[in-house]
């Protein structure tokens, strides 16, 4: 498929909508929000939408639930260690991937 | 002295970007291949990761492409996926600094992705303009190289490669919230609720129609609301920038 007029007004439109979403209230909202109830959601937020994201949708991120389990648990670990971000993100995958081999002479 | 300070601010972004970076260059990596393989060209493939800079929409924007969908189709995906970033646009919004100039919030606003906000958010000292641009640059080189290598090269690495990438991303979601939520009532508690509501809203049947940027949605704001209301946090945060920010209200800032 070439790169055609119709695909680029596709590509225009996602990213129309997608940039508004994320500019508008970082643009606009300049006032600080009173509410301690609205405030104490707000700092709740981030931690509650990463959360959503990775269980369960990790467990369908390598192809077999076994080495997402084993990458998890490995993540999991490292974190409640206190390692950085991109420590725990290879681990997790080296975990997978050790997972993934060891399946394979298992089976 | 300033602007010590300010490139000081500006590394620190990049540093805090580096593992976000990495785990995007293997996200994108397989949104490359797929487009490809889908009949996309590669240029269109790194442009639509150029412009959009998520992943979530793009894989639902991708299957619109190719299935020849409406406009309108394409547009009510992307708002109901990418939702979040309006909160988390909105929570931003609260925690830079009243002096953080209008063309800088034009511009880094592009960059709020799941993973940069995670990181902005959870950031102790002040949202410099520096800190955010620094924080973006590498996230967005390597979501758009990533694109780039999967579609001209997907090919070369070995499929368990590939599977075990997969799930660097999650990995580091876990280490941006496991800490907090070790130490802090309230945040173990919109964690463990949105894991619950999210997996009731993954495997009971009833709630096959909601999909899964709808279910992100739904999931984080009752977490965050159950933890608010059992555990609200103290009143004095971010109390010194109140007034200077009160006369700048504007019409669209009304919803509080």
């Amino acid at each position: 498929m070439q790169i055609t007029l119709e695909i680029c007004v596709y590509i225009l439109v996602m990213a129309v909508v997608t940039y508004l979403l994320r500019m508008i209230p970082m643009t606009f909202f300049r006032k600080k929000v009173t509410s301690r109830f609205i405030r104490s959601m707000l700092y709740y937020l981030p931690y509650a939408v990463l959360s959503a994201m990775v269980i369960p949708a990790v467990f369908s991120s390598t192809g077999s639930m076994i080495t997402a389990a084993a990458g998890l648990v490995v993540a999991l670990i490292l974190a409640l260690f206190n390692r950085s971000l991109i420590t725990v993100a290879l681990g997790a995958s080296a975990a997978a991937y050790i997972a993934g081999l060891a399946l394979l002479y298992l089976m | 002295m300033i602007s010590n300070k300010k490139s000081g601010e500006f590394i620190s972004g990049v540093n805090s970007g580096i593992p976000i970076a990495l785990g995007y260059l293997s996200v994108s990596f397989g949104f490359g291949i797929s487009a490809v393989s889908r009949g996309l060209s590669p240029f269109a493939a790194v442009l639509i990761s150029l412009t959009n800079l998520t992943s979530a929409g793009q894989v639902a924007g991708l299957e619109i492409i190719v299935t020849a969908g409406t406009l309108i189709e394409m547009a009510l995906a992307q708002l109901t996926i990418n939702a979040r970033y309006f909160m988390m646009s909105l929570s931003l919004s609260q925690k830079i600094p009243s002096n953080y100039r209008v063309i800088h919030r034009l511009l880094t606003s592009f960059g709020i992705t799941d993973e940069v906000f995670g990181v902005a958010a959870s950031r102790k000292e002040p949202l410099t303009t520096p800190f955010m641009y620094g924080l973006i640059l590498l996230p967005f080189i390597g979501w758009s190289m990533g694109t780039l290598m999967g579609a001209v090269a997907g090919n070369i690495l070995p499929d368990s490669i590939k599977a075990a990438l997969g799930i660097a991303i999650y990995g580091m979601f876990v280490a941006i919230v496991v800490p907090p939520a070790k130490t802090d009532k309230g945040c173990l508690t919109a964690v463990l609720v949105a894991i619950a509501l999210s997996c009731i809203i993954a495997y009971v049947p009833l709630f096959d129609f909601i999909t899964s940027g709808f279910s992100i949605i739904i999931c984080a704001l009752c977490a965050s609301a159950v933890a608010a209301y059992f555990f609200p946090i103290k009143d004095s945060d971010g109390e010194g920038q109140e007034t200077s920010a009160e006369g700048e209200v504007t019409d669209n800032a009304d919803n509080s």
